[in-house]
């Protein structure tokens, strides 16, 4: 197999585009398709601090060495989620990966934060895991960033996260969500910082493949409570579909962004106001993060209680 | 040839030299869902690996392992 532009021999064959290519045209391929989201969207400006979140996985390493080369203003945000041994692995990924780089990272630890780690949580509310733990990044990305000074957060989201989620929406027709789904999602307070997704255009293989090529030391193994969750599920029978019909997954979510999202686009908007207890932007009197944390503190209590009694 | 799986990681035998795309239909795993790596190389489907090498199935999905058809 050949490189398309070169013709050299091919390191990575991409179906869906009926192309294959060899190590250094690739890695051109995948900075041209980071580049081709951040000019479409608008995502963000050389002359602006950019917050990336990092998990030290794949998506979010491959973004954040993207926009580094590219030369944009990064700070690295690292979330410790207290899962065992993966938060510990994956925290000093991110931490090697960003001292050879000589750029900043900042650390924000949940058990700190709501009160308990993602595992007391998952017990705590009886819900899936990857309930409270999205409540919490969500809320502690934006407000890190606003800390910070930073207008805008970039996450590692690709091609696959994204087609996963708009199937998962379609499939119990969310329409609320479908709005929301985006690429780039402006500010609409002053207490909301933009959320961009520079990878949306780029496969998880491709990605994988980016990161495996720039030597990117990233964490393999992935959360052990992603077993079993519904997105997995629904990234299993799109890359069913992929293998039958290469380029499915972007024709489904591109052809939503390009067609469909703006019959969802809502009228009405939505009133939003600041949280009676941290300030945070909510669409209540007090947030779900804080709700989440009075929960944690109550049950936790309850649990001090019975073991004294 | 040996052939290292992830998640769990685990190893299995493949025996003669193959081509890739062979491997994976033999192991029933779809193949845009792991980047395959001989050394410190990426291999594309149609490459023959030889008896006697070692290849990497490395998933690509967040949340797992190798998906079979």
């Amino acid at each position: 197999m050949k490189c398309r532009k070169c013709g050299e021999p091919a390191v990575l064959e991409l179906r869906r585009h009926n192309a294959a290519f060899c190590a250094p045209d690739f890695l051109e391929f995948f900075r041209n398709q980071v580049r081709e989201a951040i000019r479409k969207h608008r995502m963000f400006t050389r002359d602006e601090a950019v917050l990336v979140a990092v998990s030290g996985g794949k998506d979010s390493l491959a973004l954040w060495d993207v926009l580094i080369d590219e030369g944009y203003r990064t700070t690295g945000l690292y979330l410790d989620l207290g899962i065992f041994e993966y938060s510990v692995e994956s925290k000093a990924k991110c931490e090697k990966f960003a001292a050879a780089r000589g750029v900043p990272l900042l650390v924000s630890a949940v058990r700190d934060e709501v009160g308990a780690p993602v595992p007391v949580i998952k017990e705590v509310t009886r819900r899936p895991p990857c309930s409270g733990c999205g409540l919490s990044k969500r809320y502690l990305m934006n407000r890190e960033a606003l800390e910070h000074g930073m207008p805008v957060v970039a996450t590692g989201h690709n091609l696959d996260d994204e087609a996963a989620t708009l199937f998962g929406s379609v499939m119990h027709w969310q329409t609320d969500a479908l709005p929301r789904q985006s690429p780039a999602l402006p500010s609409t307070h002053p207490k909301l910082v933009r959320r961009v997704k520079p990878l949306y255009r780029l496969s998880e293989r491709e990605t994988a493949a980016f990161a495996f090529l720039r030597k990117i030391d990233y964490i393999v193994e992935e959360c052990p409570f992603a077993k079993g969750a519904t997105s997995i599920t629904h990234k299993e029978i799109l890359s069913r579909l992929e293998d039958a019909s290469p380029g499915a997954k972007h024709n489904f979510l591109f052809g939503f962004l390009d067609r469909a999202r703006p019959a969802f686009e809502r009228a009405e908007s939505v009133i939003l106001n600041e949280c009676a207890r941290c300030g945070q932007v909510t669409t209540g009197t007090i947030c779900a993060f804080c709700k989440l944390a009075d929960q944690v503190k109550r049950r936790q209590g309850e649990g001090h209680a019975n073991h004294r009694a | 040839m040996k052939v290292i799986l992830r998640n769990p990681r685990r190893e299995v035998d493949v025996a003669g030299n193959r081509r890739v795309k062979d491997i994976l239909r033999e192991l029933d795993i779809i193949p845009e869902t792991v980047l395959v790596i001989c050394g410190d190389d990426l291999v594309t489907a149609d490459q023959v690996v030889r008896e006697g090498d070692t290849i990497e199935l490395r998933p690509v999905m967040s949340g797992g392992g190798a998906r079979s058809r």
